[in-house]
């Protein structure tokens, strides 16, 4: 029995277009508007679709390994110091001894280099369980002040750190408020080693948020005093480790650029690091590290990345010969239709 | 007549019917006027009297709209924030503008503006439709009289009560009107009442003698004056209590002397009437009832999902709530040190107090709540709107649905119900004009024994042409269906034999000539000559007597004209010429006597009894000598009926002069009484007088059906869906229709309720009304209780359900009703007639609220519109006259048929575009949503968004909206072609497959999946790292940047994954929207820090030249789409649905393999029980008797 294609009234009947498709301007628009533009219907059959598999473990697998070995060239050496930088009578009550301006707060640390490390060496610092993220923390600063100085009012998102004393802040805010002052000097042996501290933080910072004649104004001079003081001669723009401080981070485990070492570190070097150990991270249980990292092209040290793409590129590969394995278990014969039972007439 | 062309016809057609419904009924008691509910005085002719003015009745002004000018805005800004969704974005819009906000105010509410307005616009610009479509009506003209004898054109909204009108013929009456005089000098008028009953016949009112006697032209009316006293304004179309005081007498009033608003007048030059009651106060305005609101199906289950979410986020809010207060809590001052001292707890707002926790957890239970708002996808219902608004264009644009001859495209009018088109579960249908064209087609006929005619009905040519077996079947059918097309309208007869005066070669042409006589004497049409051609035309009170006429017309038997006492008419090619019979009584046509018969005495002096009647009352009158045809004619009958004919027996005897005084006397006397048994003297009277008949043949009138509505029927019964017929019209021309269009077959059972027992009729007689109901009540109960006994004692037969008007007042009442929905859920078909309107919308709302299914009312006259507003989705046949049922369609087209593409392409598309498209919104928001729910968490709940606040508010508006309107507007699953080839395809609507719980969850679920991989690798690949390898580290822009990246692309990927339909467009939208994130990020970065905050430069400066942020995003993408990969392949492959298993066959090819095709599409067909597929079906387990009768049939000619 022949079935006539589209065996429908309407199709067969439908009236003489011509009129309809004298307005026509294209055949493309006549297209368009009866819903029939030339298109393509992908069906995913299990020939794509172990195919598609095949692929993606086939491109992922290498950039797995490339991956991988990028982060593997980075070297990098971590020191934990809050705790070791505590002097042993001190080590019961951390906080007191932080929160004690009369106690000397400098350390040092001694850290071994395991491999060469060329230079650049990046100085991080780190810090644990530091929600710099908080709402209240993020959004406690006035972006038009760092850009504009003392002329610039409407600070009220600074509260509490928008005036001191009846008088306004520069810069406001409790990201500013709260800076970092450990600071850090290295040495190799006993010579110093070229530590730059310029250019850490994004140009973007430095060129276009914080002004370059702006100069921090009644900062730090409360009663309670938070974090790092800022020298009031230096502009804004100038202050880099502040302008790293200022851009939060994402996470409440962040590390932070401190400078870098200009020199290349050889193997069984000891590098001699002078901790002033001043900021208080003790009253929640906070960490502090120290960080020496080099770069591959990807970045620092990291084999999520390569290996999530290996672990997923040759779970591709198994999928798609699990995928064939049953496709040809369970074939398909040529018009089976047990399906239209099952589905439909209910 | 006052300047008139034609002359005034006197014609006193009254005394030529046996009136029954002539005379006001005295039954109706009188007594009430002027009491409670019958309060209302009519001043006519003075609107202006102090007396009148002082009733100050209501205006004929009538307002459809759903706004005025004033109302509109609070109004629809109220129906928007009805929308529990949109209350709640207004509620975090107002929000917003405090403290409590974690994001700004513009950002929040820019978009809520935004939906409001363009939702807002689209009321408007539907409304202002409505009121033009107002100001058309209320400015039609009418004249009036002005005080002075003069008429003067008016519009009918400036009319009041009192006034005096002209109307003329073919127009519409513009209020209720009391019937005064007519052009006719017995103050008869036809009325057509299409627009209020759906009935096609003409109705006949007449005026009181009283005012006829007085009123005949304008002038009479300067001095005319009457008060009308009469019941007040209600919905009862066929009662009017009232009466008239003319110069200190008073006539009792009835419903025949109203003429009601929305009818038209028909045949009579013009009618004078005094308005009664006007605007809303009329009888069609009180019965029509406001247009209601509908949402689709899908559209209230979204609103589920929509609650759940709300569930979800209020819950997620909670916890967060909780978790923050405690860690909040924590911060307390101790020892005079707080724990984070970064964040200065001992000096903080209420909202980070730790003294007060618990103030600052509820206040943050607000601030999440504003936050997780991304869950709830604010652009859906505008999407919706819109995508809704598009479809429609392509709806309206499809040239299949097109109709050249009336330029009538397919119209949807309201774009709410789109994807309910494709869920529809019953259909029900009215009958004249949207199955039929209303006109009727004298298409073969039995005289003599001989069958005569060789028109081929539409069902037999659709059943042939299904049959499909036999060639031979086709080739012929294609031959008569050129070869015989109509020329003269009503009339579609061919055959040579009887045509150009050929009978008198028959052998019984003596039987012949009797036959035609019999059609050109016995009717009671109005011939109209048209005084340039010469031409005749007929005016009948229904389109099947005027085909009749038209017959015998063309048989050459012209009647042209009709006097008081006599019936002219031309028998050409013969010698005889003009001949003309005195007409001495017409024994009317009633639905119980099933037959109408006319005394005529012809030009010999002979008296004849010409009848004609259904077959049951015909063959038992026939008198023993008159019987010789009778078994052919019997066949022929039979053949007839199930071809879906109308078939009337022909029969005649001569009368004895003596005889003949005997009953004129009787008659007349029956006729002039008063007395409560008139009626049945009558029935009595004729009854001996139509006995002894003899028979001369059958005639076939063929109720035409509309081009193509067999095998829309046939198709759409194949997709499932059920089809009920209601209507207005006569139980037998309602099954007539239900054979023709194959709803009805011969060896269906049938269930046929109604109230025509002798018992309840000598109730009737006997007028008790309180037992007349209760009679009739019982008997509908236990005849629906005798079907359900049927239907459950029998296997797999079908059973057609056919019911009446009266039944189904009692059928619908509460406690029967849910039997009666049984009853009839278990018939195949169901027939209602002389439903009236208000009985079509109950049984909707029955159907509808009974079965929890989707409806879907059909209908094309203003009787249909209660049914159409009450059922789920409303269709109005547009192209017939009369618009009301177009105004209150839902979606109008053109002709029945286009139903089928309607349904089972547009429909099944805009279904399941829309659900996938709600499906696909939730995921994307629940993506979305998750990552800022998860980064949230990460920040010790305190509310803070992983995004910028731009990134935030303009994810719902650009970066993925117009994938999801492209897939709501261009996805097509299955091609039309396809849609027509596997109508099952259908049921995935009906029973909601693509819209279950499921899918929904199991959507929502893909969207958790998606969001947890972009979250946590991108938090993993960014930890700690030296972000670049110029050491600078991620921050919190960073990550957003890289998360917001995923998250665009993850989304419209998912798109691309799961579109069937790959055209340019979706490749420009998808591609586009991943393109114009980067663009966007680039050009929002480059504005002044100020405005772009943290984004400022981030994508060119920090996060394009970071490999690592390439990488990431290509692991992201493929990582969180490998989940639904695999479960989309899987299923497809294994547990395919019926679209993709069409899919299947689309792709390998097989569609273009017959035998294949067949195989699956005859599978896919489950025994459907109506259309002529089960027909065939059926003729074959009768061992092909019926096929064979039709091959035959096509052979012999």
């Amino acid at each position: 029995m022949m079935e006539v294609e589209g065996s429908s009234t309407s199709m067969n009947r439908a009236p003489d277009q011509s009129s309809f498709l004298r307005s026509r301007r294209s055949k493309a628009l006549y297209q368009f508007k009866q819903q029939k533009l030339p298109a393509c219907k992908p069906v995913l059959t299990p020939t794509s679709v172990i195919t598609v598999f095949l692929l993606m473990g086939f491109v992922f697998i290498p950039i797995g390994f490339l991956t991988l070995r990028a982060s593997r060239d980075a070297i990098e050496i971590m020191d934990r110091y809050d705790v070791e930088c505590i002097p042993e009578e001190y080590k019961s009550n951390k906080l007191s001894y932080i929160t004690d301006a009369s106690i000397p707060k400098n350390c040092t640390r001694y850290l071994k280099v395991q491999k060469y490390m060329k230079a650049p060496i990046y100085i991080y610092y780190q810090l644990d369980n530091y929600y710099q993220n908080h709402r209240r923390y993020v959004k406690s600063r006035s972006d038009q002040q760092l850009l504009h100085g003392l002329e610039y009012r409407h600070t009220s998102a600074c509260e509490p750190e928008e005036s001191s004393n009846g008088l306004p802040i520069v810069p406001c805010g409790l990201i500013a408020w709260s800076m970092f002052n450990d600071t850090f000097t290295f040495a190799r042996e006993s010579t110093k080693l070229k530590v730059s501290r310029k250019n850490i933080a994004w140009k973007s910072d430095r060129e276009h948020k914080f002004g370059k004649n702006v100069y921090p104004y009644n900062f730090q001079n409360g009663t309670l005093i938070g974090g790092a003081k800022l020298d009031s001669k230096i502009p804004l723009s100038d202050q880099e480790d502040f302008i790293v401080w200022m851009r939060a981070a994402a996470l409440l485990s962040f590390r932070k650029l401190y400078g870098r070492i200009e020199e290349d570190l050889e193997p069984r070097n000891v590098v001699v690091v002078n901790v002033m150990n001043n900021y208080n991270t003790y009253s929640f249980s906070g960490q502090k590290k120290l960080i020496l990292s080099t770069s591959s092209w990807l970045g620092g040290r990291n084999d999520f990345l390569g290996i999530t793409y290996l672990v997923v590129g040759s779970s591709s590969i198994i999928i798609s010969i699990i995928f064939m394995l049953l496709h040809l278990k369970n074939p398909r014969p040529y018009g089976d239709n047990s399906w239209n039972k099952k589905s439909l007439s209910g | 007549m006052a300047g008139g062309g034609r002359r005034r016809r006197r014609l006193h057609l009254s005394k030529i019917y046996s009136y029954t419904c002539g005379k006001s009924s005295f039954k109706e008691d009188h007594s009430n006027i002027g009491g409670p509910g019958f309060s209302r005085v009519v001043y006519c002719n003075e609107p202006d009297s102090p007396a009148a003015e002082r009733r100050n009745y209501t205006g004929n002004y009538v307002r459809s709209t759903k706004y005025t000018v004033a109302s509109f805005f609070p109004k629809s800004l109220f129906e928007q924030f009805r929308r529990v969704a949109n209350f709640y974005f207004l509620v975090t819009g107002i929000l917003s503008l405090t403290d409590l906000s974690p994001y700004g105010a513009v950002s929040a509410l820019l978009p809520l503006a935004l939906v409001i307005t363009a939702t807002m616009v689209k009321e408007g610009i539907e409304d202002w439709r409505r009121k033009q479509q107002d100001i058309e009506v209320n400015n039609r003209k009418v004249k009036v009289h002005d005080g002075n004898g003069i008429f003067r054109q008016e519009q009918w909204r400036d009319l009041r009560v009192g006034d005096i009108v002209r109307v003329e013929k073919d127009e519409f009456f513009p209020a209720d009107l009391l019937l005064l005089s007519s052009s006719y000098e017995d103050s008869i008028c036809y009325v057509e009442t299409m627009n209020l009953d759906g009935e096609t016949n003409l109705k006949v009112k007449q005026g009181l003698e009283a005012t006829s006697s007085l009123l005949h032209e304008d002038s009479d009316f300067k001095d005319f004056r009457g008060v009308v006293r009469c019941e007040d304004p209600n919905v009862n179309l066929y009662m009017f209590v009232g009466s008239l005081e003319l110069e200190e007498e008073r006539f009792p009033l009835s419903i025949q002397q109203i003429l009601l608003r929305d009818s038209k007048l028909r045949n009579t030059e013009y009618v004078y009437g005094a308005v009664v009651f006007t605007g809303n106060d009329t009888k069609v305005i009180q019965n029509s009832t406001d247009p209601p609101s509908k949402r689709s199906r899908i559209e209230r289950k979204m609103d589920k999902i929509i609650y759940l979410m709300f569930g979800l986020v209020f819950l997620m809010s909670f916890v967060g709530s909780i978790i923050f207060g405690v860690e909040t809590r924590e911060d307390k001052l101790k020892n005079g040190k707080t724990e984070r001292w970064y964040l200065k707890p001992d000096d903080a707002v209420i909202f980070f107090d730790p003294e007060k926790a618990p103030m600052a957890a509820i206040f943050h239970f607000l601030t999440a709540v504003m936050l997780y708002s991304y869950f709830i996808p604010i652009s859906l219902y505008v999407s919706i709107e819109i995508v809704k608004v598009l479809q429609s264009i392509f709806i309206n644009r499809d040239v299949h649905m097109y109709y050249e001859e009336t330029d009538k495209p397919a119209q949807a009018r309201t774009s709410n119900l789109n994807e309910e088109l494709g869920m529809v579960d019953t259909i029900l249908s009215d009958k004249t004009g949207t199955l039929t064209c209303n006109s009727m087609e004298f298409i073969k006929c039995s005289i003599a024994g001989t069958a005569y005619g060789r028109g081929i009905t539409e069902v037999e040519r659709a059943m042939a042409v299904r049959s499909g077996g036999s060639p031979l079947v086709n080739e012929d059918l294609d031959v008569v269906v050129d070869k015989f097309a109509p020329k003269v309208k009503g009339f579609n007869f061919e055959d040579e034999r009887v045509m150009n005066g050929n009978w008198v070669k028959q052998p019984q042409a003596a039987v012949l000539q009797k036959f035609f006589r019999l059609l050109a004497v016995c009717h009671t049409a109005i011939p109209e000559t048209d005084e340039e051609t010469g031409n005749v035309s007929y005016e009948a009170e229904s389109p099947d007597e005027a085909a009749f006429v038209v017959a015998a017309r063309e048989f050459g038997f012209e009647f042209f004209n009709r006097t008081q006492n006599g019936i002219s008419f031309r028998e050409l090619d013969l010698v005889t010429g003009e001949k003309v019979e005195r007409l001495l009584n017409v024994l009317e046509f009633n639905s119980s006597r099933k037959r109408m018969s006319v005394i005529v005495r012809d030009d010999e002096g002979k008296l004849l009894l010409l009848s004609k009647g259904a077959d049951n009352v015909m063959f038992e009158r026939l008198a023993k000598h008159g019987r010789q045809f009778e078994s052919k004619t019997q066949e022929h009958v039979n053949q007839y009926a199930d071809a879906g004919l109308r078939t009337l027996i022909l029969a005649y005897r001569e009368v004895d002069e003596n005889e003949y005084i005997e009953f004129n006397k009787n008659f007349n006397e029956a006729k002039s009484s008063v007395s409560e048994d008139r009626e049945a003297l009558i029935d009595d009277l004729t009854d001996k007088m139509e006995r002894d008949l003899i028979l001369l043949g059958a005639t076939a009138v063929e109720d035409k059906l509309q081009n193509g509505v067999p095998e829309c029927i046939d198709k759409l019964a194949q997709a499932g869906i059920k089809i009920w017929v209601l209507t207005g019209d006569k139980m037998e021309t309602a099954i007539n229709i239900g054979y023709a269009s194959s709803l009805l077959r011969q060896e269906m059972k049938q269930i046929i309720i109604n109230l025509e027992t002798p018992h309840i009729k000598s109730l009737e007689k006997a007028g008790i009304k309180d037992e007349i109901e209760l009679a009739s009540r019982e008997s509908v109960v236990k005849q629906i209780e005798e079907g359900k006994a049927l239907l459950a004692a029998s296997g797999s037969e079908a059973f057609a359900l056919i019911i009446d008007g009266k039944s189904l007042t009692y059928a619908l009442e509460d406690d029967i009703k849910k039997t009666f929905l049984d009853l009839a859920t278990g018939c195949a078909s169901v027939i209602c007639c002389r439903s009236s309107p208000k009985q079509k919308a109950l049984v909707t709302r029955l159907v509808k609220s009974g079965t929890g299914k989707t409806t879907l009312a059909i209908g094309d006259g203003a009787n249909d519109v209660g049914m159409l507003q009450e059922a789920d989705i409303g269709v109005g046949i547009s192209g017939v006259e009369g618009m009301q049922a177009v105004m209150s369609s839902d979606i109008a087209i053109a002709q029945f048929r286009y139903l089928e593409r309607l349904l089972l392409v547009h429909g099944h598309w805009c279904y399941s575009r829309i659900s996938s498209m709600i499906c696909y919104f939730f995921y994307k928001n629940i993506t979305f949503g998750v990552t800022v729910f998860l980064y949230e968490a990460y920040t010790s709940f305190s509310a803070q968004p992983a995004y910028n606040d731009w990134f935030l508010s303009l994810f719902n508006v650009f970066f993925s909206s117009l994938p999801v309107i492209a897939l709501g507007v261009f996805d097509q699953d299955v091609s039309a072609r396809f849609c027509y080839k596997f109508p099952l395809l259908y049921q995935e609507g009906v029973q909601n497959i693509l819209f279950s719980w499921k899918r929904i969850i199991g959507w929502m679920f893909n969207g958790l999946i998606s969001a947890l991989v972009i979250f946590f690798v991108c938090k993993e690949s960014l930890k700690h790292q030296l972000f670049d390898p110029n050491g600078k580290t991620a921050g919190r822009e960073i990550l957003g940047g890289l998360m917001y990246t995923c998250v665009v692309w993850v989304v419209n990927l998912q798109m691309a994954l799961s579109i069937s339909y790959f055209t340019w467009v979706q490749h420009i939208v998808i591609w586009g929207s991943i393109a114009f994130w980067y663009i966007f990020l680039m050009i929002y970065g480059a504005m002044a820090p100020s405005f772009s905050t943290d984004a400022y430069m981030v994508f060119l400066e920090a996060l394009a030249p970071a490999p690592s942020y390439w990488l990431t995003t290509l692991f992201v993408m493929v990582f969180a789409l490998i989940p639904y990969f695999v479960y989309k392949s899987v299923q497809m492959r294994f547990f395919p649905k019926y679209h993709q298993m069409i899919q299947w066959i689309r792709y390998e090819g097989h569609s273009n393999d017959p035998e294949f095709v067949e195989m699956v599409r005859q599978r896919s067909i489950r025994p459907t029980t109506v259309g002529y597929t089960a027909r065939r079906a059926a003729s074959v387990r009768r061992s092909g008797r019926f096929h064979d009768q039709i091959h035959k049939d096509l052979v012999a000619f």
